[in-house]
């Protein structure tokens, strides 16, 4: 690692401050970034570590119902303490890598980087979740935008996520041994509006919607409505763990898993 | 350069370290703590696993300026007061829990996080737990017998040792 200095404010304003330097960067809870550091693919000149701000931690209910989870809340934290209000995003965070890591990593560092092997993207897309910065609020579907790209401008801080509860929801994941990532994960939610499915680790482009099965399943919430659908294998990865036809044989078979686990 | 504080198995100490001085780093080089192994200093293999405020933790992946102030338990913290193994790792010296030994501070560590969380897991949930640690010499299967023990169920109908 090139060298660094570590600064840990306790509130979200004294953080920004320090990111307004362009080489400082947010760490979260380091899962991701100091592996990066290690290989020497980013050199800042301080890290703003956000996981001592208390008004960033936990998991709260809005007005409105939905769950508010704080930016620098460990997906340990999230998978005890949605588990009452939110059993699938609870169920999604309880499964992420091991249990050291999800004692460390955090949901806005998560979105941060959006891995497009990440589970956490798959549930704000598939919620339909808010983004709310320092300065703004970003609808999920507007926030991800391809492979570890995302709306989030230079030193802008994740302090919270906001998640409509649905009627029925559920992630299921195939687990990529090795590095304990989705090979490929889908987050099925059912509103009263209609159901969001959200899948990850499929795509070149990151996180998507998988508008077909949205429709069929808002019409019929069963995996029976899935039987004619088929997935484009056009713009899925291809790497040593699976090709791109099987990958999207997968998206379809996890949706409908997900759907009669709750159905 | 900063200074950090920490308690570490129940002792004050305290450092000078880097900004990039990992908790692994610290643990091994400065207080001569030896017992958190480094397998891959990549986050996969769970040698390292330590407890910072009571949660399980890979200290090759946080630094040790994020521990300042906090309560560290290691390996050489385990035994009990009188020297003797602590249930735990007695449990896997009497189920061959360990060949060559490299995994196991990291194996045990996980384990006593797991039995404060979880006092009598099934043989399901152990192998759940240490989806982060990894052993190359037991196949692991002695290594969940030995956490059933210690947890105090009977262990006689799981397979051979
Ligand atoms: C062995 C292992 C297995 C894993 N398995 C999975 C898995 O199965 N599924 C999965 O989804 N993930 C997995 N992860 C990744 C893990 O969930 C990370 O914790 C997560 O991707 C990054 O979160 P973090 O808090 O550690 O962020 P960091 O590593 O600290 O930061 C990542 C990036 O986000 C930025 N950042 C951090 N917090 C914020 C914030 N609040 N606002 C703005 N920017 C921010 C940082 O500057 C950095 O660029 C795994 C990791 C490991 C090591
Ligand atoms: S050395 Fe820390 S996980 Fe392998
Ligand atoms: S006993 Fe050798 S690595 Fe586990």
């Amino acid at each position: 690692m090139y060298a660094f200095d570590i600064e840990r404010p306790s509130t979200i304003a004294d953080a920004v401050k320090a990111l307004k330097d362009e080489d400082a960067q947010a760490l979260g809870g380091g899962q991701t970034l100091i592996p990066t550091l290690k290989q020497r693919l980013a050199m800042p000149s301080a890290l703003i570590s956000l996981t001592g701000i208390g008004e960033m931690k936990g998991v709260c209910l809005a007005d409105d119902g939905a769950v508010c989870i704080g930016g620098a809340t460990t997906h340990a934290t999230v998978a005890k303490e949605a588990a009452a209000h939110y059993p699938g995003l609870a169920g999604l965070a309880a499964n992420i890598g091991d249990p050291a890591v999800r004692n460390r990593g955090t949901v806005g560092g998560s979105l941060a980087n959006n891995d497009p092997s990440a589970c956490y993207p798959a549930a704000a897309l598939g919620s339909g979740a808010t983004i709310i910065t320092n300065t703004r609020e970003i609808a999920a579907d507007d926030y991800f935008q391809g492979m570890f790209e995302t709306a989030l401008e230079e030193g802008e801080v994740i302090t919270e996520v906001r998640f409509p509860v649905p009627e029925k929801s559920h992630y299921q994941k195939f687990v990529q041994p090795a590095s304990r990532f989705a090979l490929v994960g889908v987050f099925v939610a059912k509103y009263a509006d209609g159901v969001r499915v959200a899948v990850t680790g499929a795509s070149e482009n990151g996180v998507f919607r998988w508008s077909e099965a949205e429709a069929a399943l808002s019409a019929d919430f069963s995996a029976a409505a899935l039987e004619g659908l088929t997935v484009s294998a056009g713009e899925m990865i291809a790497d040593l763990h699976g090709s791109p036809e099987y990958r999207a044989h997968l998206v379809k078979v996890m949706t409908g898993r997900a759907v009669t686990a709750v159905a | 350069m900063a200074s950090v504080t920490m308690t570490v198995n129940g002792k004050s100490v305290s450092g000078d370290v880097e900004g990039r001085t990992l908790m692994s780093d610290f643990l091994r080089n400065d207080l001569r703590l030896t017992g958190t192994h480094i397998g891959c200093d990549t986050s996969q293999c769970g040698a390292c696993v330590i407890h910072v405020n009571g949660e399980a933790v890979k200290a090759c992946t946080m630094f040790a300026v994020e521990a300042d102030g906090a309560d560290v338990a290691t390996i050489e913290g385990q035994a009990n007061a009188d020297g003797s193994l602590n249930v735990i790792q007695q449990a896997f010296q009497d189920h061959h829990g360990l060949q060559c030994g490299f995994c196991t501070p990291g194996m045990v560590m996980s384990a006593a996080a797991l039995l404060k969380e979880n006092p009598t897991p099934t043989e399901r949930e152990v192998r759940e737990y240490l989806e982060g640690n990894i052993c190359r010499c037991t196949g692991y299967h002695n290594i969940v017998k030995a956490i059933m023990a210690a947890s105090g169920q009977d262990v006689s109908a799981i397979a051979a040792e």
